[in-house]
């Protein structure tokens, strides 16, 4: 049976994968912020493997300003989907219908979901559906995604459709409405030859769209005739085209919304909304409290909660290693088998593994702010402070992400609508300390600072921003010139997130990490292991300092000797660290031998001093980004030479702080 | 009078969207087409960017952007909690 493709799409924050979830019951991230879903994700409807859905980045209408609404609009016109559902916030009606007539034009059929219903009926509002299904000529269904309340009659409605299409009822009217005929007799043809939708086609080549009108052949003649149809039109309504065709479209829907709402007053989550405001985006309060969260998040993810999550994972790593050691020595294996199993596989994944709990927690709150709404208010709230570093409120997303993690951070980007902020945002999100990196501050803190572990925490932090506000404007004065993209940013009304989304959510992030320590993690400690254990005879070493990894490491040490550490092991870590920073820790326990805690402790009192092991961890903060970082921008960028220049460029600037620190430091002490 | 300079809680009507190309479509799109109603919320705490209310949702821009917008004052509906203009002609 041939399967058919569903297009899902609507404005940003009107529920779109919380129905995703709810139709498909697959799992995929969700967010409150305008334009958190930016990747295409597929899947297919519970127990009807014939309809495959895809959810489509929100957009607000069918010019695309960004990349993700580029990404829905392409997929609309180009893959012809079968069907579209275009659900629609019940709440937020009039600017949400502006989507649908336009998404009418393009002549596939299609149903209307009126979404957060629940919330409508709580208010006293009334929305006739039987009065908008008239209007609109097509199936209007009532749900509340959340609740998961009409999805059947949604399925429903899809599997009747299917088989008996419709075609849209046209809205236009008046002068409009004799422009559109005039210029649709006259490409006609050509768009039917093209299977192309006419009205659609009509408007673009009315909007001056380069590509439309050179896809369809228009010759010089043929537009300056378009452009005299326009100019007409414009001098009879004393109103440009612009203007003309939104304000026909947005007074359509005003009859439209007349005829069927019904509006006593506001819904509660707006009211409670309001209110949350009049302290969260508060002139003086608004930005304390943002700080506050912030700090707030750091001190529960890594010392009420992480902390002691941490420590459990570890003790309970050290007692499969033991368990493991004795069950192996009581089978006699050979010398070698045993140290790979636990000085390689073991050592490797128990360091990096114990930092699930907080890699999760942080993940948690993370989606917590997005999908409640807040981080939208954040792009507000600091908008100002980040247009004077070159960059604009909505980066700020970007960044806060990155504290999580980079790939994903930089994947979210693509909201930014100029390509001069997208990249701008790239570069500096690596310099926000990801979680991947923990694990580094963990070892040397316990080792070095045990007493002032939250102070070089903070400064840890502290200086990765620095270092990335002083670049932006380092940048913005030169490669970056020019203007930051316009700010227009709807802000949602504040939703309690459903657990099934950040249930979700969270799951893919630690099924991420988990895989990561299973592949790349595994793999670079099985490697290092060996580079170590081995000399270049393949003789097994007594002491890894006659190891091929010994060599290797020695070659790059001197480069690191102005930064006070020039331990070949130290280098060697930074050089596996590379494919990804947790490997730094489990190379350093590999290469010192150390199967817990205490014993790694020991070794890194002999390779660095105080001083010096806080040069490194300012160096492993700013440094290239890991492997799969390099890949994500490699893929957002489109080219490799791009993103290799940033990456050097990282590089350089670390150099550069840890050389400042370390002299810095050396004069002090 | 222009959007960027108007208090919080005034109450205005969009007279014409100046400016050209993209953004200015963009700020139509959104629903800032002239007779519409605006609610002037608030402005963010270090001064920019502002915060509207306008056909039932919140939208936030950039000063520089809002004074695009040309507007008067809405002295007739000024009580009214209810922003939705209903009284829309349609030419």
């Amino acid at each position: 049976m041939e399967i058919k493709k569903i297009a899902l799409i609507g404005n940003q924050n009107c529920g779109k994968t919380t129905l995703f979830n709810a139709l498909t019951g697959s799992n995929q991230h969700i967010g409150n912020f305008p334009g958190v879903t930016v990747e295409q994700k597929t899947g297919y409807i519970k127990n009807n493997e014939q309809y495959e859905l895809i959810d489509l980045p929100g957009i607000y209408s069918l010019t695309p300003y960004s990349l993700d609404e580029i990404v829905s609009v392409q997929y609309l016109l180009n893959d012809k989907p079968h069907f579209i559902i275009n659900i629609v916030d019940a709440t937020h009606l009039e600017r949400n219908l502006y989507l649908t007539l336009q998404l009418m034009e393009l002549n596939i059929p299609m149903i209307l979901v009126l979404n957060m219903m629940d919330e409508i009926k709580t208010s006293g509002t009334i929305i006739h559906i039987e009065k908008l299904k008239k209007q609109l000529q097509m199936p209007v269904i009532p749900i509340s995604a959340s609740q998961e309340e009409g999805i059947d009659e949604i399925i429903k409605t899809i599997e009747y459709m299917i088989d008996h299409p419709t075609r849209h009822i046209d809205l236009t009217y008046g002068m409009m409405k004799e422009t559109i005929s005039l210029i649709s007799s006259i490409i006609e043809k050509r768009v039917y030859q093209l299977q192309l939708p006419l009205h659609y086609c009509t408007m673009r080549v009315i909007e001056d769209d380069k590509q439309m009108i050179q896809k369809l052949h228009i010759t010089h003649h043929e537009q300056k005739y378009i452009h005299q149809i326009i100019k007409d039109m414009e001098n009879k309504l004393q109103v440009d085209k612009d203007i003309a065709f939104i304000q026909m479209r947005y007074t359509l829907i005003d009859h439209i919304c007349q005829q069927c709402i019904i509006r006593v007053k506001e819904t509660k989550a707006q009211i409670i909304s309001d209110y949350l405001d009049s302290f969260l985006t508060h002139q003086y309060l608004g930005i304390p409290i943002f700080i506050l969260i912030i700090i707030m998040i750091f001190y529960l993810t890594f010392y009420v909660l992480g902390q002691p999550l941490q420590n459990l994972m570890e003790s309970f790593f050290q007692y499969i290693t033991q368990y493991i050691d004795t069950f192996l020595n009581y089978l006699q294996v050979t010398n070698w088998v045993k140290s790979f199993i636990c000085d390689g596989i073991l050592a490797g994944l128990g360091s990096v593994l114990s930092f699930l709990p907080v890699i999760i927690i942080l993940f948690l709150f993370l989606s917590l702010l997005e999908d409640s709404g807040y981080m939208a208010r954040v792009a507000f709230i600091m908008d100002r402070a980040l247009r004077d570093i070159g960059l604009s409120g909505k980066s700020i997303v970007p960044m806060l992400i990155g504290f999580g993690c980079s790939v994903p951070a930089i994947m979210s980007t693509r909201t930014l609508s100029s390509v001069r902020d997208r990249k701008l945002t790239m570069i500096l999100i690596p310099f926000m300390s990801c979680s991947a990196k923990l694990p580094i501050y963990g070892m040397i803190i316990t080792a070095f600072f045990q007493e002032k572990a939250a102070i070089v925490m903070i400064t840890i932090y502290c200086i990765g921003i620095f270092v990335a506000i002083l670049s932006a404007l380092l940048l913005k004065k030169t490669l970056f010139l020019g203007e930051p993209i316009p700010f227009l940013l709807e802000l949602p009304t504040y939703r309690i997130p459903t657990y099934k989304n950040i249930i979700y959510n969270i799951y893919d992030k630690a099924k991420g990490f988990v895989h990561k320590a299973f592949t790349v993690i595994l793999l670079s400690s099985i490697i290092i292991w060996f580079l170590q254990s081995f000399n270049f005879q393949l003789e097994m070493v007594e002491k890894s300092s006659q190891s091929i990894l010994a060599s290797i490491g020695t070659i790059f040490s001197p480069l690191f000797k102005p930064l006070g550490f020039d331990d070949w092991r130290a280098s060697t870590a930074l050089i596996t660290g590379i494919t990804a920073k947790e490997t730094v820790v489990s190379t350093l326990s590999v290469l010192t031998s150390s199967s817990h805690f205490t014993s790694l402790n020991n070794a890194l009192i002999t390779i660095f001093t105080p001083l010096s092991s806080f040069t490194f961890l300012v160096f492993t903060v700013l440094y290239m980004p890991c492997v799969a970082t390099l890949a994500t921008m490699k893929k957002e960028l489109g080219s490799w030479k791009q993103a290799l220049i940033i990456v050097l460029f990282q590089s350089g600037i670390a150099y550069l702080v840890a050389l400042f620190i370390f002299k810095l430091g050396s004069l002090l002490i | 009078m222009t959007l960027d300079n108007i208090k919080p809680n005034m109450i205005v009507r969009i007279i014409n969207i100046k400016g050209s190309g993209l953004l200015r479509k963009r700020l139509l799109e959104m629903g800032l087409t002239p007779n519409t109603q605006v609610k002037i919320k608030k402005i963010a705490p270090l001064g920019d960017p502002i915060e509207v209310f306008l056909r039932h949702y919140i939208l936030t821009l950039r000063k520089r952007d809002a004074a695009q917008i040309e507007v008067m004052e809405d002295k007739n509906n000024g009580n009214q909690k209810d922003c939705f203009n209903w009284e829309s002609k349609l030419w």
